[in-house]
């Protein structure tokens, strides 16, 4: 029975089209898997769906009837129920279970004024078995962990009776065990004939639960995936998409070994990470999220302790301890988020690219503007970065030109080892190119890794390419001829695919 | 495009000119308004508040908040007089003790808020709230004074020094004779200083990077911990200086004296938020705030506006200034220079 039905939704941000005619059908008791990059425009579909948005084109129905929610309450009350990413949006720490698990009961009409907290409690407790749940329903919920509170989010959208009910990334903070947990949860609600749109890049995820995956890129449906056994591979191919790039890449062998990875352990895997990066080489650290990659970033630029294992630099043994040191030591980063991470908002261009190195341009402590604004400028020219002049406002740019400031930052001075986690997160491919040309014509002198999920990201602008899957190298790849099914096949983590082409 | 031109000049120069115009109004309304005695006494009667204010803009400066300022200066009015009056002690080791005392609470401050994690306000209240049971402890409640009676029966023989109270009282020539006082030296010199520091070092470029985006400045390798500290004990020194200003005015340690401190340099810090449009705390427009409030009210004074109405003028000063800074200069977006 269909539950709900999409038929060319449209969206668009200003000249940006972030949704270019969506077909989506939502049956009930069948658990449908969205799969997209950043920025493929998986949060806008759901925030359409769920009542943040409205959609500029495209018609959508639920069980047959027209379905265009005015906000969010209405959403709810027609039956889209929603679970964001962020658990606490879903849940008030500050209150027990009780409570939490009946709080819609507390805001309808007609609820007495008086709360009977045994009658409150004997109701959660009704919920809670309903769903399999096995929780003294007077904790706090700011002391139950995290899975719990996933839970407690899952089961207060359950208490309003939903037809769709949509979970955005539910698995991000949760352990193995704990998401199977919420999987069992899952299945309980399928075969109570719930329609559950699925947001999720984690290929384990999506082998437990999927009946049928959706692909996403730049706005569109790339693929659906509903014959059993479900392609995997093919899912993937869809989402990251390779339209073989035409940047041709002169692969450089590198010279001398500059940061060495030895052993090291990374969160949710028995297996350790060894790898070394050369003098002039661009190397590519892909993976899906939760691969490993952000995690590496920190404790290479010291966001993290190395645990297990030890990192070196020329040689010499290597364990900062925070920004500072990694700085010091000749160890730079431009962080992923950079509206979060990196930029200042308060600050013009100048100020915003010369913020690392703010001592060089001062005697005595005092700055000078001379200095600053002359380094910007060259800076900007080489970069390529649209301004006026270098004493525009940092939030007068567009993203990408942001990005080009972030990214500059860093080459002002020259480092050992520079760090990009995610250079082109929200950076459109003319500014792309810019950066991944200006990266590679500076690389002598550093060794540079550049984090990235997207595997055209990957191949535009990288000498080598290292695959992450849940903590642990599973390919190493010459960016030359590579054999691209057998690097989707590493990204997706299929068992079979331990090919290593060299 | 016009009008956006004329909204930017509003919020840019708009402070200025009302400031001026009201300099222009009292100087033809009021007689004696306009005369070197006249500014000399709003000077005085701003510089204590606005010494504080310049602390408490650090603090704002790295998206802080001091509260305890008010309550550190009568602090250091109290050991001011303590340690001149009970323990004997010379002017220069009564000044010294009181800048360190201020220094030491602005590193409390500062280490309750970076390494304990209260949130600003609270570890500020908390330690105003300290401070002033703190001060009376040690008099029973009562003020200090030459000759007053000891808890253990004897009198007390100390007295306050010459030269403290030189610091307080003493005027130097300008144009007319006897006309500056030393506070309001010693608050430009501050003012001076605090500007210089914010607006031409690394260090105040970076505590502003701090107060903008922290994560983004700690991910460059600031010592955000370090700065957000330092900002702190600034504002405890500037504020243990208005409180010995204070102490030499008054050549006693006065339990009811700087009751208003905290509140007065507060108001300054934020009006300053609407000088020259800058939309953030910033010294130039701390000192002009605090003036702005001195001339308002010597002003109405010398119309005869009952002392009364002084607060409630105040407080719509400071209103309006906020309407300034966050209404118009979120209009014109997020477009500004430094």
């Amino acid at each position: 029975m269909k539950a709900c039905e999409i038929r060319g939704l449209e969206k668009s941000f200003g000249r940006n089209h972030v949704l270019r005619g969506i077909d989506l059908d939502l049956d009930s008791g069948e658990v449908v898997v969205l799969m997209g990059a950043n920025g493929a425009g998986k949060s806008t579909l759901v925030k359409i769906l769920c009542g943040f948005q409205g959609a500029n084109a495209g018609t959508m129905t639920l069980e047959g009837q027209p379905f265009d929610p005015a906000d969010a309450a209405d959403a709810i009350a027609r039956g889209v129920v929603t679970v964001h990413q962020s658990i606490d949006d879903g849940v008030i720490p500050d209150l027990d279970v009780a409570t939490n698990l009946m709080l819609n009961r507390l805001t309808e009409h007609g609820a007495s004024l008086l709360v009977r907290d045994r009658a409150l409690r004997v109701a959660a407790r009704k919920v809670a078995d309903n769903m399999g749940l096995d929780l003294d329903v007077r904790a706090r919920v700011s002391d139950l962990s995290v899975a719990d509170r996933q839970m407690i989010a899952i089961a207060r959208a359950m208490a309003y009776d939903p037809k769709v009910l949509i979970l955005d990334e539910p698995t991000s903070s949760l352990s193995a065990s704990e998401a199977e947990r919420l999987f069992a949860l899952l299945d309980r609600l399928r075969e109570q004939g719930v329609a559950i749109l699925y947001i999720s890049h984690r290929m384990s995820d999506i082998r437990r639960i999927a009946d049928r995956i959706v692909c996403m890129r730049d706005g569109k449906i790339s693929g659906v995936f509903d014959q059993a056994p479900l392609d995997y591979d093919g899912a993937v191919t869809a989402m990251l998409g390779h339209r073989m790039t035409d940047v041709n890449i002169d692969v450089a062998s590198g010279g001398s070994a500059i940061l060495e990875v030895e052993r090291v352990m990374l969160d949710g895997s028995d297996t350790p990470v060894s790898f070394s990066a050369h003098d002039g080489e661009v190397v590519a650290i892909t993976g899906l999220l939760g691969s490993g990659k952000s995690q590496l970033a920190d404790m290479i630029f010291g966001q993290k302790p190395v645990k297990t294992g030890q990192l070196r630099i020329d040689g010499q043994p290597y364990a900062p301890a925070s920004a500072g040191q990694a700085v010091a030591a000749g160890v730079f980063m431009s962080s992923k988020d950079r509206s979060t991470n990196a930029v200042i908002p308060d600050f013009d261009i100048a100020n915003n690219m010369t913020l690392p190195f703010l001592g060089s341009f001062s005697r005595l402590s005092l700055l000078s503007k001379r200095k600053q604004r002359g380094a910007a400028t060259d800076m900007i020219k080489q970069i390529g970065v649209k301004c006026q002049s270098d004493q525009d406002g940092i939030g007068t740019l567009s993203g990408g030109n942001q990005q080009k400031v972030m990214i500059g930052r860093w080459l002002l001075e020259d480092s050992r080892v520079l760090l990009l986690d995610e250079p082109f997160q929200g950076v459109d491919i003319g500014a792309r190119r810019d950066i991944g040309r200006h990266i590679r014509a500076t690389a002598k002198g550093r060794a540079t890794l550049v984090f990235a999920a997207e595997l055209d990201e990957a191949l535009e602008i990288a000498d080598r390419i290292i695959v992450l899957h849940e903590g642990a190298i599973v390919g190493t790849h010459e960016n030359s001829n590579i054999d691209l099914d057998a690097l989707i096949a590493q990204v997706s983590g299929a068992k079979d695919a331990q090919t290593q082409a060299n | 495009m016009n009008n956006e031109k004329i909204l930017n000049f509003a919020i840019r120069f708009g402070f200025l000119i009302l400031l001026m115009g009201l300099v222009l109004y009292f100087s033809l309304s009021a007689s004696g308004f306009a005369s070197p005695r006249s500014a000399a006494f709003i000077l005085q009667s701003v510089a204590i508040t606005g010494i504080l204010a310049l602390g408490v803009t650090c603090t704002l400066v790295v998206d802080g908040f001091d509260l305890s300022i008010g309550s550190v200066a009568t602090t250091s009015l109290m050991l001011s007089a303590y340690a001149m009056v009970i323990l004997e002690m010379s002017a220069f080791s009564a000044v010294m003790l009181c800048l360190f005392m201020g220094a030491v609470v602005g590193l409390i401050n500062g280490l309750l808020i970076v390494k304990f994690k209260v949130p600003d306000l609270l570890a500020t209240l908390g330690m105003m709230f300290l401070l002033i049971g703190l001060q009376r402890i040690p008099t029973q409640g009562n003020s200090i004074a030459t000759g007053m009676k000891l808890p253990d029966g004897s009198v007390a023989e100390g007295a306050f020094s010459q030269a403290f109270l030189w610091l307080g009282r003493h005027r130097f020539d300008m144009v007319v004779e006897r006309l500056v006082p030393v506070p309001v030296v010693i608050f430009l010199i501050t003012a001076l200083a605090i500007w210089v520091f914010l607006e031409l070092t690394r260090h105040g470029r970076l505590m502003y990077a701090i107060g903008s985006n922290e994560r983004a400045a700690a991910l460059v390798g600031a010592n955000v911990n370090r700065y957000k500290i330092a900002a702190y004990m600034i504002s405890g020194v500037t504020a243990s200086i208005g409180g010995i200003l204070l102490a030499a005015r008054l050549g006693r340690g006065d339990i009811a004296s700087g009751n208003n401190l905290l509140l007065d340099s507060v108001a300054a810090a934020l009006i300053g938020f609407a000088v020259l449009g800058a939309a953030r705390p910033n010294a130039f427009g701390t000192a002009v705030g605090a003036l702005f409030v001195g001339i308002l009210l010597q002003g109405l004074t010398m119309m005869n506006a009952p002392y009364y109405t002084q607060d409630f003028v105040k407080g719509a000063v400071l209103v309006i200034a906020l309407v300034f800074t966050f209404y118009l200069s979120a209009k014109r977006g997020s477009g500004g220079k430094t």
